[in-house]
């Protein structure tokens, strides 16, 4: 077939260091100007599926290959890297690494400057291409200038500069916050209009990419194909939640009101979908059943700042007056942009950084005066990527270096360790090295780190980035059941899914400023506050007005609260 | 001898900002007055150790010469040729070590620390006083002093930041074994 | 926003230069520099850095700092020179001229301030050449013009990585100290200097192991972009001489012979009124 880019048969590889194959039978094909989605959940093989497609393997990594794989009708592993790179363009999941010009006009313009392109035929091309994905007035900013949906939007450039046959995105939503991932989204479907190229995404925040039509979704799991089907049919059959992939909300919610999903209403997405008006009363009348839950009983005030102000010494003002309030054992959500103050926020209230003006109390006694060492025996601080706090080989010293630097005896740290490892399921792998455990089993290992040390609260940046739907889960029971154990959790995060599930109260950071301070189901029904911060509107929102209910803000709650009681 | 790839040039390149940001921003008081502990050795010793000489020579090179440029003082060659010896001598002394495959034992330890207390030693009172001599025409008793005391304090930031780093980067490479989750 | 070029973008005839040719600049006016002691050589070459800076519009605030800095260390260094060596001057020009009629070991010598007179011309000389290169030459023009002056391409390009990254690894080493520091690791001066380095390590240990992962992505990223396919490479930042590149490099040439010829008439590297 002449338009068929690129076709897997009954393809598989192994690589050299694993005793069995990670891809088996794969076998599909993707046409020109397609667009495809790949879906899965962690360990499932995409990755590897990846760098077969751009050819790292079989260049970088090595490996058995079985079965065939053919671009552009030629098999792979008879081209070159190089060859490879002219049709197939990748935007890594990692747009710090794929950013390595000095200035966004260097970046563009890397890989034909590796084609030994002329520099005043770049001078021509680098405009234009930026133009194509709106970056033409950054050209000369550095990277740490930039935001990360703009990053991302450099690293588009610097493979169309190519004019190439695919567009490869690996995870193009993972470290975006929502507004800009949806934007991401929008962008990649103008480019695929622009260019006529044929598009592969590899995600697994399936309701997110859906906001844009796609062909076919290929879902994997296992390091074999489960399903290579439209999205109408795929979200049809129960195959998401089975694979680990979450399906969007709104058919979950449709689901708990009986309507029965087929490929006939086209559910692919909220914008799509035709309710039938016994659907929709179907769905009020789940309204009017479900009962809202009570809400959590909380102790007395433990932090609270006072019109705290914080600029950075190069001017750049972070914090413009905070004024909050958290109470004993409250799960609290901190959202808003990149840069609208939140991790400020938490460096100040960790003693990080000094604020300028204001004061922030801790169980009503001004802590101005705490050392970063001090304020950590109460508020326990866990970065996003673990690996940026694991700085022992085995797990039990791990655990006990916050002690130990603190001078406490050898034998009572001892039983402290066993203790916070038996809390946060560790136990069983005491005495691992950190490194044979998984992400998730990294994350909580600094979270142990910091329980050993007994704090009142903890706050995690982004406790979930980049994490598939078990894992996430996963980690997110966890908070809770160490919330309900007495352990104050404020949560700084982009996901809407986890505020909406988890967090008892959203706090919205916006430009240095609170805008709202409301539960989760309140804030993301309220249009004005989502565009002002650049959340997303849940699609509940959108189904509980399609079905004519009057309060879409409580619907959501309700949902909410019946998903919790069921699913626990 | 490891070859020069891309991942080599990368390397090279982010093995030489560590190098700059440790030496310039990074301030650890070693007792004496005036003196600080140079941390930066240490990496650029494991850099070379894992990415071979060519990585270790062109990051010491690179990284010194960055930091003399920013301080504004001159490049003072003398030095940054020694910290760019140093770099190529501990990729040349740990080729043959297996690192990058999760292997660092006692007797790579061993071979590690004896290399970097003869490279830092030939550095930095052979090499940097005699060149200072050459071209800036120093007085002899000085420079030599200099060096020694420099030597002396690389060799313990190595013995400690480098066998450290050597030691966790091997033991985060995933091995097959059978670790057994236990009750 | 990079710490390392201060480069200022102000139009200047310097400014107009490449970045090659202002390398090949540096280097051929530093190694003058080096050759020679000749103090009336040196004294040209000082008159003339600083008249360079004012040509090319560098203002005293834009470089007060480098320059204090390097005075404190230029005197440091004076003081240990004469410390150590009281008579180095007296060796080097072969006569002994006590001064204010003291004698003695640390007795003032006019060999001796002679001496320093020329070590601190040496640094007048080329400092402020280099405070000039800092200023005026763009950072992303640095590897280009050092692939241009004939170094490897590839070697050209992890400087360029090196200033690149230069930010990211600052912000994560600062990220990862804070965080640690928070567990009760100290840097201070209350611990001992081996406490120190250990603490030192768990920050760098989550550092490099960081960076390992990153040299892997990036050099993923760029194999994908195809980097090194060739055996040249063209620059974006690339610009072509024009005259005044090629005078600019051969007034520095001439001044490299002079240093070279001076030393050879001098029949040693000082020049010596004292005989």
């Amino acid at each position: 077939m002449e338009d068929c880019l690129l076709s897997f048969e009954d393809f598989g590889f192994q690589y050299n260091a694993q005793q069995k194959p990670t891809l088996y039978n794969i076998s599909f094909s993707v046409k020109k100007g397609e667009k495809i989605l790949i879906a899965g959940p962690s360990g499932c093989g995409k990755s590897t599926l990846v760098h077969c497609i751009n050819g790292l393997i079989p260049f970088s990594y090595k490996g058995q290959m079985t079965g065939s794989l053919k671009i552009k009708g030629k098999e792979t592993r008879d081209l070159s890297l190089f060859d490879l790179s002219k049709s197939v363009g990748t935007v890594l999941q990692d747009s710090d690494a794929q950013f390595v010009g000095l200035t966004v006009a260097e970046d563009i313009a890397f890989a034909l400057e590796n084609d030994c392109v002329a520099t005043e035929m770049l001078k021509i091309r680098v405009p234009e291409v930026a133009k194509l994905v709106h970056i033409e007035d950054f050209l000369d900013h550095a990277p740490v200038e930039l935001s990360g949906g703009q990053k991302q939007r450099v690293s588009l450039a610097g493979v169309l500069v190519d004019d190439v046959d695919i567009l490869l995105f690996d995870e193009p939503l993972a470290n975006l916050d929502p507004a800009t991932g949806k934007q991401a989204i929008e962008l990649i479907d103008e480019m695929q209009k622009k260019t006529g190229a044929a598009v592969i995404i590899v995600e697994h925040r399936l309701e997110d990419v859906l906001y844009k039509p796609v062909d076919r979704i290929i879902l994997m799991g296992e390091g074999r194909i489960i399903a290579d089907t439209t999205p109408d049919r795929l979200l049809s059959g129960g195959f998401l939640s089975e694979n680990g992939i979450r399906e969007p909300l709104y058919i979950t919610a449709l689901k708990y009101a009986n309507v029965e999903i087929t490929p006939l209403i086209k559910p692919s997405s909220i914008k799509s979908i035709k309710l039938s008006d016994e659907d929709k009363l179907k769905v009020r009348n789940w309204y009017m059943t479900a009962k809202a839950a009570e809400d959590k009983k909380l102790g007395g005030m433990l932090l609270k700042t006072d019109s705290v102000k914080f600029a950075y010494d190069n001017g750049h003002v972070a914090l413009k007056g905070i004024t909050v309030a958290v109470k004993e054992g409250e799960m609290l959500a901190i959202v808003g942009t990149n840069g609208a103050g939140k991790s400020t926020f938490s460096k100040v209230v960790c003693g990080f950084e000094t604020q300028q003006e204001g004061k922030i109390f801790f169980k009503g006694e001004d802590i101005e005066g705490l050392s970063i060492k001090e304020r950590a025996d109460h508020i326990g601080y866990v970065m996003q990527n673990p690996n940026q706090m694991i700085s022992k080989v085995m797990i039990a010293d791990e655990v006990a270096l916050g002690l130990r630097t603190r001078g406490v005896p050898e034998d009572i740290i001892r039983e402290k360790v066993e203790k916070v490892l038996k809390v946060c399921g560790l136990w069983p792998f005491r005495n691992w090295p950190i490194s044979a455990l998984s992400f998730g089993q990294k994350k909580r290992v600094t979270i142990a780190s910091i329980l050993a040390l007994d704090p009142e609260m903890i706050i995690l940046d982004e406790p979930t980035a980049g994490q598939d739907y078990r894992h996430y889960t996963d980690i997110m029971e966890f908070l809770l059941k160490l919330n309900q154990s007495g352990i104050t959790i404020v949560m700084i995060t982009h996901d809407m899914h986890l505020m909406l599930e988890y967090a008892d109260r959203a706090i919205v950071f916006s430009d240095g400023l609170i805008i709202a301070d409301d539960t989760a189901a309140h804030i993301l029904t309220d249009k004005e506050t989502v565009d002002k911060a650049s959340l997303k509107e849940t699609s509940l929102y959108e189904l509980a007005l399609m079905c004519g209910i009057d309060d879409p803000g409580d619907y959501v709650k309700r949902f909410i609260d019946y998903e919790r009681e069921v699913m626990r | 001898m490891k070859k020069f790839s891309v991942k080599t040039i990368v390397a090279t390149g982010i093995g030489a900002a560590l190098f700059f940001v440790l030496g310039r921003f990074v301030a650890i008081p070693s007792g004496i007055p005036n003196t600080n502990i140079s941390i930066q050795y240490g990496v650029l010793a494991f850099i070379a150790a894992v990415f071979g000489p060519i990585a270790g020579v062109l990051a010491g090179l690179i990284g010194h010469f960055f930091i003399d440029f920013s301080f504004g003082w001159g490049v003072w060659w003398s030095w940054v040729i020694a910290s760019a010896f140093f770099g190529f001598m501990m990729g040349f002394v740990a080729s043959k070590m297996k690192i990058d495959e999760g292997q660092f034992g006692k007797k790579d330890i061993l071979i590690f620390n004896a290399a970097q207390i003869v490279c830092h030693l030939v550095a930095w009172v052979v090499i940097a006083p005699v060149l200072d001599i050459l071209i800036y025409q120093e007085p002899a008793n000085k420079v030599f002093l200099q060096g020694l005391v420099g030597a002396g304090i690389n060799i313990v930031a190595t013995a400690v930041i480098g066998t450290l780093l050597c030691v966790a980067y091997a033991a985060a490479i995933p091995k097959k074994g059978s670790l057994k989750e236990e009750e | 926003m990079n710490n390392l070029f201060n480069y200022i973008d102000r139009p200047s005839p310097i400014h107009r230069l490449t970045g090659a040719t202002k390398c090949v600049c540096l280097l051929l006016w530093s190694f003058a520099a080096m050759f020679t002691y000749d103090t009336r050589f040196l004294f040209i070459l000082s008159v003339a850095s600083f008249v360079l800076l004012k040509v090319s519009r560098i203002k005293w605030k834009d470089v007060s700092f480098m320059m204090v800095f390097t005075a404190a260390f230029l005197l440091m260094n004076n003081i240990l020179v004469y410390l150590f060596s009281p008579h180095h001057g007296t060796e080097i020009y072969g006569t002994c001229t006590y001064l204010f009629g003291l004698t003695g070991k640390y007795a003032p010598t006019a060999e001796q301030l002679f001496y320093h007179l020329n070590y601190f011309l040496k640094y007048t000389a080329t400092i402020p050449f280099i405070l000039l290169f800092v200023c005026t030459t763009n950072p992303s023009e640095f590897a280009a013009s050092l692939n241009k002056i004939g170094v490897k391409y590839s070697v050209a390009y992890s400087v360029a990585l090196a200033l690149r990254y230069i930010p990211d690894v600052q912000r994560e080493y600062h990220d990862i100290s804070q965080a640690q520091q928070a567990r009760g690791i100290e840097m201070s001066k209350k611990a001992t200097p081996l406490k120190r380095l250990k603490s030192a390590a768990s920050i760098l240990v989550p550092l490099i192991l960081s960076s390992m992962d990153k040299i892997e992505t990036v050099s993923n990223a760029m194999e994908l972009r195809g980097f090194g396919k060739n055996k040249k490479r063209t620059w974006y930042m690339g610009r072509n001489f024009k005259p005044a590149d090629i005078a600019a490099m051969a007034v520095c040439i001439l001044l490299v012979a002079i240093s070279y010829a001076l030393n050879i008439l001098n029949k040693s590297r000082f020049y010596n009124p004292f005989i």
